[in-house]
């Protein structure tokens, strides 16, 4: 309980901070998502949207960032970054 | 369950930490997390959501700091107006200047137009001025609640807001260029964009009948002051009636089109499936089976005064909230006791206009034990809410009839 407080209390005096990111779980393609996707928006876009999408519904957004937001992502980080999407934010 | 005394207390070490948590709304206090989440709503935001505070603004619930995406908790909604600085913040793209008065100008043109024009905003507030008490709703508000889940902005109840708009009529700055009869839609985009050039700009159309609606308007107003920035200074466009993609923030041009408008945010985006609900106005021009534009917002209701599960004592208990649908106005609100088995009528507040939050409260006599409370709001065209989800990809439009349960 008292963690716990003072990670609310920790959390609160962050608010006005913009930059308070959101940490997303350590694993094998972390790396590449963080240098990719978040040059146009906040990773909390990631845990916001799970855990309902599969490796293909995480796939596909990988694809959608690229083919209909322009996302400049090659192939191989691309690939990585599906494969961490569904691993740790999948169904 | 951490308590507002037992947050107060840890945090007395320090001063400031005691100041910054009651400067905190009361609420907040009552969950874990400091975020009353609509429940529902996907299991990952918990992981990082927390209340946020934008200049100018209360904490609202920050699913998203960049691009800005805030939602109002249920209590800055009780009320028919919603302050300016509880309404809810939305963003799709994350280059966001700071637009200022001075040097702002609207252009007007396009190839459905016979001129050009740049409109200032002293030039739109010596224009003559129209207020509207409209509801601004995110197409994807509710999103959350989507069942199965559908990716985006997971929205629970809060991505609304009720607002006196005050401003131009858009058909007395497109008469100053004139329409061609060949024109079918007036396009908009703001001065946001995106964070890099290959991201589609954020450009939305309506068709040339309801930009010519006398309602719909360049609002430099919201409850009687400026525009807050994050919810479009100096001025946006006010479609009453329709959900907030058309309501473009720090609008920059206007354009008049002979052709429909292209681009991402037309389409696929903010599309709904053709017939699947019972809306009457349509955007032909951008109609494309099987899908089509989302135009007005369906009728709907929110309970504001308790939230699913709240305790309240055995005795009359006022249950209130608010209803709105697409601009037919609102002309009941339903209340069951018994899950749905039979109805009364809640009893109606304030009418602002018909594109206004209607509020509606109900006397519940509330037993010892379980309560539950369930709304359907019906409009003036006889529509209500449904009882099932009206599932869709977007996760648009719903108005499933909320039944929650009280504790007495």
């Amino acid at each position: 309980m008292r963690t716990f407080v003072i990670a609310f209390i920790a959390a609160l005096i962050a608010l006005p901070a913009a930059a308070a990111d959101v940490q997303l779980k350590k694993g094998p393609g972390l790396d590449k998502v963080e240098a990719n996707c978040q040059a146009c928006h906040t990773l909390a876009y990631i845990p916001m949207n799970s855990p309902f999408l599969n490796a293909a519904g995480w796939s596909a957004m990988v694809t959608k960032m690229i083919k209909a937001f322009g996302a400049p992502i090659d192939d191989g980080d691309a690939k990585a970054i599906a494969e961490y999407l569904a691993k740790n934010y999948g169904t | 369950m951490i308590t507002r005394r037992h947050l107060l207390e840890t945090a007395g070490a320090g001063a400031a930490l005691a100041v910054s948590a009651l400067s905190l709304p009361k609420f907040m206090a009552a969950e874990a997390a400091g975020v009353d989440l609509t429940p529902g709503v996907p299991q990952g935001i918990s992981s990082y959501v927390t209340m946020g505070t934008l200049p100018g603004k209360k904490p609202l619930i920050q699913l998203s700091d960049r691009p800005p995406n805030y939602e109002a908790p249920i209590e800055y909604l009780r009320t028919p107006i919603t302050p300016n600085d509880q309404f809810y913040v939305r963003y799709h793209l994350a280059d966001i200047p700071e637009v200022k008065a001075e040097g702002y100008k609207i252009s007007v043109g396009g190839d459905g137009a016979n001129g050009t024009a740049e409109i200032t905003l002293d030039d739109l507030k010596k224009m003559p001025a129209v207020e509207v008490v409209a509801v601004n709703q995110c197409s994807g508000n509710r999103r959350g609640l989507s069942n199965p889940h559908v990716q985006g902005v997971e929205w629970g109840y809060g991505a609304m807001g009720c607002a006196r708009w005050k401003g131009a009529k858009l058909k007395d700055v497109l008469d100053k260029v004139g329409l061609k009869k060949e024109a079918i839609e007036i396009s908009f985009n703001g001065a946001d964009g995106p964070a890099i050039d290959k991201t589609p700009d954020f450009i939305k159309s309506i068709p040339v009948w309801k930009a010519m609606d006398e309602s719909t308007i360049i609002a430099y107003e919201m409850n009687g002051a400026p525009l807050p920035h994050f919810n479009g200074f100096p001025a946006r466009i006010v479609v009453p009636g329709w959900t907030g993609t058309y309501w473009m923030k720090h609008v920059i041009s206007i354009t008049a089109l002979t052709k429909p408008q292209g681009g991402f945010w037309m389409n696929p985006a903010y599309r709904v499936p053709i017939g699947k609900f019972p809306l009457r106005d349509r955007f032909t021009t951008q109609e494309y089976a099987p899908n089509t534009p989302i135009t007005e917002m369906v009728v709907n209701s929110l309970i504001t005064s308790h939230r699913d599960g709240a305790k309240i004592k055995a005795s009359t208990v006022a249950v209130s909230g608010m209803a709105w649908d697409g601009g037919y106005g609102i002309r009941s609100v339903q209340v069951s006791t018994d899950g749905g088995k039979t109805w009364a009528s809640a009893a109606l507040g304030q009418d602002l206009g018909p594109y206004a939050f209607r509020p509606w409260s109900f006397d519940l006599s509330a037993k010892k034990g379980t309560n539950t409370v369930m709304v359907n709001a019906t409009n003036k065209i006889g529509q209500s809410q449904t009882a099932e989800l009206i599932f869709n990809p977007a996760g648009y439009h719903n108005n499933v009839m909320q039944n929650i349960t009280l504790i007495a």
